[in-house]
């Protein structure tokens, strides 16, 4: 296990070299971010040159490339156009967009699981089709189809909620953002756990559990479910990474000041330092997920074992 | 409407899962101690006077400072603030004395040092300041700030403090209006902590003005409270601004609706629609220093070359500029009738016949002008514009179809969108236009000069086309030189004349400033620049 886990790690090392280098290139085609700075005029030639000195853009890219990095080692993350460091970002960005994370898991684990189970158990019945019709609905409504009208119905017309989720951005401003976000992956989680239960409620050692006389509850909860959640864990460790990048949408419907935010605004304003370094933890994010959710995996099924 | 229906059973399940945890409302007090929650964006770049250049940071300067001068609120003249007198005799070297019993929210004088120190701070090349260019006219300026290389001087030469309160300003040219200038924010005073510990004063900008910074937390809001010891005039009568970093203006408008914020100055173009419904008379619409224009690329031959004028002249009278501005814009913006902006007044250079029939949607004559003047270079014209902000596509799409329709021709013009507007910027510095592209100008300060002189004037700081006419620069450099300010304002137009004979750029339309309030405040106005005027907010 322990050299598994040494030799996933060492992957990560080109991996994360290739993703911060093709977003740096990638940043850097979008051309020169210093015309933007002066708003609709040409910024006068000098300053313009003096601004470009102090980010380091009047560098080769392959330099910048090289500085950044070796920046970015020592902690440094440069600075956002604004003047205001990008670890000051983060710092500000990280724990808004994480606990919006958590709530969407949350209710993609709680709702999702337990509907699946649910409908996996009673295959067929009024409760399997009624649920399988709503899944197919949430994921063919777009993410903001589905936030504005709940902005709208909670926020403006019912006032049950405010609109906008403000600065501090506690957990329970953010339900309903962590729903709308999690509401896509909670029917995906829905239909996956419920497929898988009901391929394996029909397996052997269920059977054997339920004739050797195991209470019911006991049944689902160790022997059936635990053998049906790998395909889940799989997906929602792949969804954390998603879920923290891909909230732009959801982030700016409800004013939410997080990554998703960050990264849109680094994009807008061209601001190459923002943007990979957001890029760079994001990818971090996505690679221990995905580690994480490989141990899991031995951890659920005993069978399946690391060397 | 399956979908509609069972969304929003969805929303009543959330609803009931979440009526325990629904939050409270704001409830800060009314009257004169009440706080305005009025919605903002992130300042683009680091909040220092010469370093700001949009309405964002604009509006917080405006709270924070006074300068020598200050506009009007609603005419946009500019009147003394800090100025006790501004004498010239010759256009040129001026005095400045400035009023005695001023001073910065930490208890220092304001004296005329503060504001040399604060000049000289924005006009040096090392500071990077994004407005230097302001400081251009005083005399020492290409000594602190070479178009190339390093500075040779620290200090601009024009600038002599006399004694506490006077100094001396020796400009390059003549310049009779410049005095009136010194509204914009670039020209406000600084205390010494902006200098002793820059850092610390970004974190909490100190300045002279009504409020007073009680907070900043960047990037999501600035907690402004009204400075009891204010000692001008225009005290804030309310208790403060919470001005809130929005994502989105379509969340701060939905924000508004649903009282949990009391003014957006920034109402989206997809509420225009409703905005009579939700917010009734709670909504301005008032005209501000904005002018929208096409440009053109002069240093593309095909553009600059003889009988040009006439195809330009030819497709801004293909351009329904009105309907336009009734469907896509539902009348928050104005058709153009000359290059400046109702906001300057008659007096002021406002000249709504000046641009005359060339302005008028005539369909006909525009197909004969255009085919007069041997057609559009190329076949097809491409309206290059950024396509991220100010909902751009669609009135590039609507002139586009209206030239289109104008000249019976479906392939005469096509929209060419930039991804963003820093992109965008950078081609046009490049020079990389092959057509007609999006200008716009806010004005720095309400004077007929800033709508001309930054824009058509050769070689000038936003003349984006590089338009060049002698008789045009000859007519400005008198204008400036002309001491009576009315023969001064006849002169600019006689210049504007010249930039219409030639169609230099096609105007457009005059932007208005949109804004929404809740009934929870009153008394909200904008001013010229569309930035609420939040000292005279009252909180009911």
């Amino acid at each position: 296990m322990g050299r598994y886990v040494i030799r996933r790690l060492l992957q990560m090392i080109p991996v994360f070299f290739g993703a911060t280098l093709l977003i740096f290139l990638m940043v850097n085609v979008m051309g020169d971010p210093v015309a933007g700075l002066c708003g609709d005029r040409e910024c006068d030639p000098a300053t313009a040159a003096r601004l470009r000195a102090e980010f380091g853009l009047d560098q080769p890219v392959w330099q910048q490339y090289a500085t950044y990095m070796g920046n970015v080692f020592s902690g440094d993350f440069g600075t956002a156009f604004n003047g205001q460091r990008v670890t000051e970002l983060m710092a500000g960005a990280f724990p808004v967009t994480i606990r919006l994370t958590l709530v969407a898991i949350v209710f993609e684990i709680v709702i999702g699981i337990s509907l699946g189970v649910l409908t996996g158990l009673r295959r067929g019945r009024p409760v399997d089709t009624g649920v399988l019709l709503m899944t197919l609905v949430v994921i063919s409504i777009p993410t903001f189809v589905t936030g504005l009208l709940l902005q709208l119905l909670l926020g403006v017309k019912w006032g049950l909620v405010k609109p906008a989720v403000s600065s501090a951005a506690t957990v329970d401003e953010l339900l309903v953002p962590g729903l709308v976000l999690a509401s896509v992956s909670l029917a995906y989680v829905t239909r996956l756990t419920r497929t898988s239960v009901a391929e394996n409620s029909r397996a052997d050692y269920v059977r054997t559990a339920v004739a050797k006389g195991l209470p019911r509850r006991r049944v689902v909860s160790r022997h059936l479910l635990r053998n049906s959640l790998i395909p889940v864990v799989t997906f929602i460790g792949t969804d954390v990474g998603a879920l923290m990048g891909g909230a732009i949408v959801t982030e700016r419907i409800f004013n939410i000041h997080g990554v998703g935010y960050q990264l849109y605004q680094g994009i807008l304003r061209q601001s190459s330092q923002t943007v990979v370094g957001f890029v760079t933890v994001l990818v971090l994010v996505f690679l221990l997920a995905n580690l994480l959710v490989d141990i899991l995996y031995a951890v659920l099924d005993p069978r399946i074992r690391y060397a | 409407m399956r979908g509609a229906a069972l969304a929003q059973w969805t929303a009543c399940a959330v609803a009931v899962a979440l009526a325990a945890t629904a939050c409270g409302g704001g409830d800060n007090g009314g009257g004169a101690s009440g706080v305005v929650r009025s919605s903002w964006g992130d300042p683009a770049n680091p909040l220092e006077p010469a370093n700001t250049n949009e309405v964002q940071g604009g509006k917080v300067l405006d709270m924070l400072f006074r300068g020598l001068k200050r506009y009007d609120p609603k005419t946009g003249e500019a009147k003394d603030m800090l100025a006790e007198k501004i004498v010239t005799t010759d256009s040129r070297d001026f005095t400045v004395t400035v009023k005695d019993g001023w001073t910065f929210s930490n208890g220092e004088k304001v004296t005329a040092k503060s504001f040399v120190d604060a000049w000289n701070y924005g006009a040096h090349l090392e500071n990077n300041q994004r407005n230097a260019y302001f400081f251009g006219y005083i005399e020492g300026y290409d000594k602190v700030h070479p178009e190339k290389g390093r500075a040779t001087a620290d200090t601009l030469s024009g600038l002599r403090v006399k004694d506490a309160r006077t100094f001396t300003v020796r400009l390059t040219q003549k310049f009779s209006t410049w005095p009136e200038t010194l509204g914009y924010a670039a020209f406000a005073p600084l205390p010494r902590a902006f200098f002793d510990d820059h850092d610390a004063w970004l974190a909490k900008p100190v300045g002279n003005g009504p409020y007073t910074v009680e907070s900043y937390a960047r990037g999501s809001q600035m907690t402004m409270r009204k400075w009891g010891e204010y000692p001008g005039p225009d005290k804030a009568r309310n208790g403060g601004v919470d001005l809130q970093v929005f994502t989105d203006n379509n969340t701060a408008y939905t924000a508004l609706t649903a009282g949990n914020l009391d003014l957006v100055d920034d109402v989206p173009a997809s509420q225009l629609k409703n905005v009579r419904a939700d917010l009734g008379d709670r909504y301005i619409n008032s005209p501000a220093g904005i002018i929208q224009t096409l440009a053109f690329p002069y240093y593309d031959d095909r553009w600059n070359a003889d009988g040009m004028e006439k195809v330009r002249k030819g497709l801004s009278m293909a351009i329904n500029r009105q309907q336009i501005t009734e469907t896509i814009f539902q009348r928050t913006r104005t058709p153009a009738k000359d290059w400046t902006s109702p906001v300057l007044a008659a007096e002021g250079g406002f000249d709504d016949a000046l641009c005359g029939e060339a302005c008028e949607f005539k369909p006909a004559e525009a197909k004969k002008l255009v085919a007069e003047g041997g057609g559009i270079p190329g076949g097809t014209l491409k309206i290059t514009f950024n396509a991220d902000t100010g909902s751009h596509r669609e009135w590039v799409d609507a002139v586009c179809n209206s030239i289109n329709n104008a000249l019976g021709n479906d392939r005469a013009c096509t929209g060419n969108p930039v991804g963003t507007f820093a992109d965008f910027r950078s081609q046009i510095t490049d020079r990389k236009m092959t057509g007609p592209f999006r200008a716009g100008w806010q004005m720095d300060y309400p004077l007929v000069q800033n709508f001309l002189q930054p824009l058509y004037y050769t070689n000038a700081s936003s003349n984006d086309g590089k338009w060049t006419n002698e008789e045009f620069d000859g007519l400005i450099d008198e204008a400036n030189a002309e001491s009576d300010p009315v023969k001064a304002v006849e002169k600019f137009k006689a210049a504007e004349k010249v930039a219409r004979d030639q169609m230099a750029a096609i105007p457009l339309w005059y932007q208005n400033g949109s804004a929404g309030y809740s009934d929870r405040i009153s008394n909200v106005a904008l001013n010229p620049f569309s930035v609420p005027v939040y000292n005279e907010i009252t909180v009911n």
